[in-house]
């Protein structure tokens, strides 16, 4: 079959897989942003107790692997009486396996904030919640955004695993195109394309397009 | 809390342990392939051809935006379809060795630009050929800061290596999923699982960063 005649055929499998993948992807990068924020902020905090919750979680995830996760979300988690249907294990697996992984980054980013921001934060009198929320956090945002933009497309990679618990996502339909045709360049090659046309002229330029709308907001562009 | 059963953990314990090792094999394996083609990637990219530049920089780029498990798909099942045939064993190897030489080849990268370039000028001054420059003088200097993330990658192909499951590799996942549908039982196959990976990787995770203080402070030492 010349490939052209196989796109025609197959290219609706290969757009349903491929919007069902960008709201895996949507859903996961939210889920990811609020894990690592609170585990980041939770991981900085004056309790040790509070700590220990965040460094538990952070180890968990980073040391286990996105598919075992998944698996036992999908398979094991049901035992314990808490069911939900594929899809939200999917997105909710993949955010939290990669917020784990932004929690450092946070971390990192908000310590990098000048000790004397800090200072001067406290000397305007402002309460804990307003120097984060005025004065720390945007300037941590700036520094976050570069290492965020890596970590976006970890979250991409990752949800083509959730074809694995049958989400019917790009990777899901691949696979059903390659087993119905047996024309596996062609199922395989075309998803590597969309895969990569999707990080490297949607993903990697939006960041980059955040980055400098940041550095101009807070004057350093 | 639910019926953990204790007599059919033990029962699979043994076969666990034993795809336990194979997992590492793989991650082993896998590693140096990664390791040596990511050199060949790293070092493609400082040849004066422009052209062979820009082919291996888009090469890796692209390596490192798709996933690997559409990777270990494409090389398993193109092969045979030009009458290549791999196993699957093979097929998985080349696959991760592939996908982590790509971020190899940027820790590299990073390393080799980390040198000075008063170096390079000194090594071209006392006429030293270019292979010399790289292997007395330059990768001696590039290798300690690389290797912490050299590090950090043996751990992440070590926790890819499920994936390799899906090709019939018999590593931890795939045992655990055999049992699991021997038995019709997920609990124990897939939280013991999960507490070996963690048995493995924090260790390591902990030794590596001792590992990196510790050259950290040597190197500033002997400076």
């Amino acid at each position: 079959m010349p490939y052209l005649e196989f796109l025609e055929t197959y290219s609706g499998r290969f757009l349903d897989g491929t919007l069902i993948t960008l709201g895996q992807f949507g859903l996961a990068v939210v889920v990811a942003v609020i894990a690592a924020l609170v585990s980041g902020l939770m991981k900085m905090a004056r309790f040790k107790a509070v700590r220990g919750i965040a460094v538990v979680y952070i180890e968990i995830f980073r040391g286990t692997s996105l598919l075992v996760q998944l698996y036992w979300f999908y398979f094991v988690l049901p035992l314990f009486g808490i069911t939900m249907d594929k899809f939200t294990v999917g997105f909710l697996t993949v955010g939290l396996c990669y917020g784990a992984y932004g929690a450092e980054l946070v971390r990192g980013a908000i310590q990098s904030v000048p000790r004397g921001q800090w200072e001067a934060a406290l000397a305007l009198n402002m309460s804990t919640a307003q120097r984060m929320r005025r004065v720390i956090l945007p300037q941590a945002l700036v520094a976050i955004l570069p290492p965020w933009g890596n970590l976006m497309i970890e979250i991409l990679k990752g949800t083509a695993l959730v074809a694995l618990i049958s989400v019917a996502d790009l990777m899901f339909e691949t696979r059903q195109i390659n087993n119905n045709t047996y024309l596996s360049a062609q199922a395989f090659g075309t998803a590597l394309i969309i895969y990569y046309i999707f990080a490297r002229f949607m993903v990697t330029p939006i960041m980059r397009w955040l980055e400098r709308v940041m550095a101009r907001k807070i004057g350093r562009a | 809390m639910l019926d953990w059963k204790l007599d059919f953990t033990w029962e699979i314990l043994p076969r666990l342990l034993a795809a336990a090792g194979n997992t590492m094999l793989a991650a082993g394996g896998g590693y140096v392939v990664a390791v040596v083609l990511g050199l060949v990637f790293a070092l493609a990219q400082r040849t004066p051809s422009r052209l062979l530049t820009f082919v291996v920089r888009e090469l890796v780029e692209f390596i490192r935006s798709t996933p690997l498990l559409l990777q270990i798909f494409f090389i398993y099942y193109v092969g045979p379809q030009f009458g290549l045939r791999l196993s699957p064993w093979s097929a998985g190897l080349i696959a991760i060795g592939l996908h982590y030489a790509a971020y190899l080849s940027e820790v590299y990268r990073g390393g080799i630009e980390s040198v000075p370039k008063g170096q390079w000028e000194a090594a071209r001054a006392i006429n030293l050929s270019t292979a010399k420059t790289y292997r007395r003088i330059i990768i001696p200097q590039a290798l300690p800061p690389a290797l912490a993330g050299m590090g950090n990658y043996l751990v992440g192909i070590f926790k890819d290596t499920p994936m390799l499951s899906v090709i019939g590799v018999a590593e931890l996942m795939h045992a655990a999923n055999s049992i699991g549908a021997e038995n019709f039982r997920y609990l124990e196959p897939y939280t013991i699982v999960g507490l070996i990976f963690l048995a493995i990787s924090l260790p390591t995770a902990w030794l590596l960063r001792r590992f990196e203080t510790a050259l950290r402070r040597n190197m500033g030492l002997t400076r």
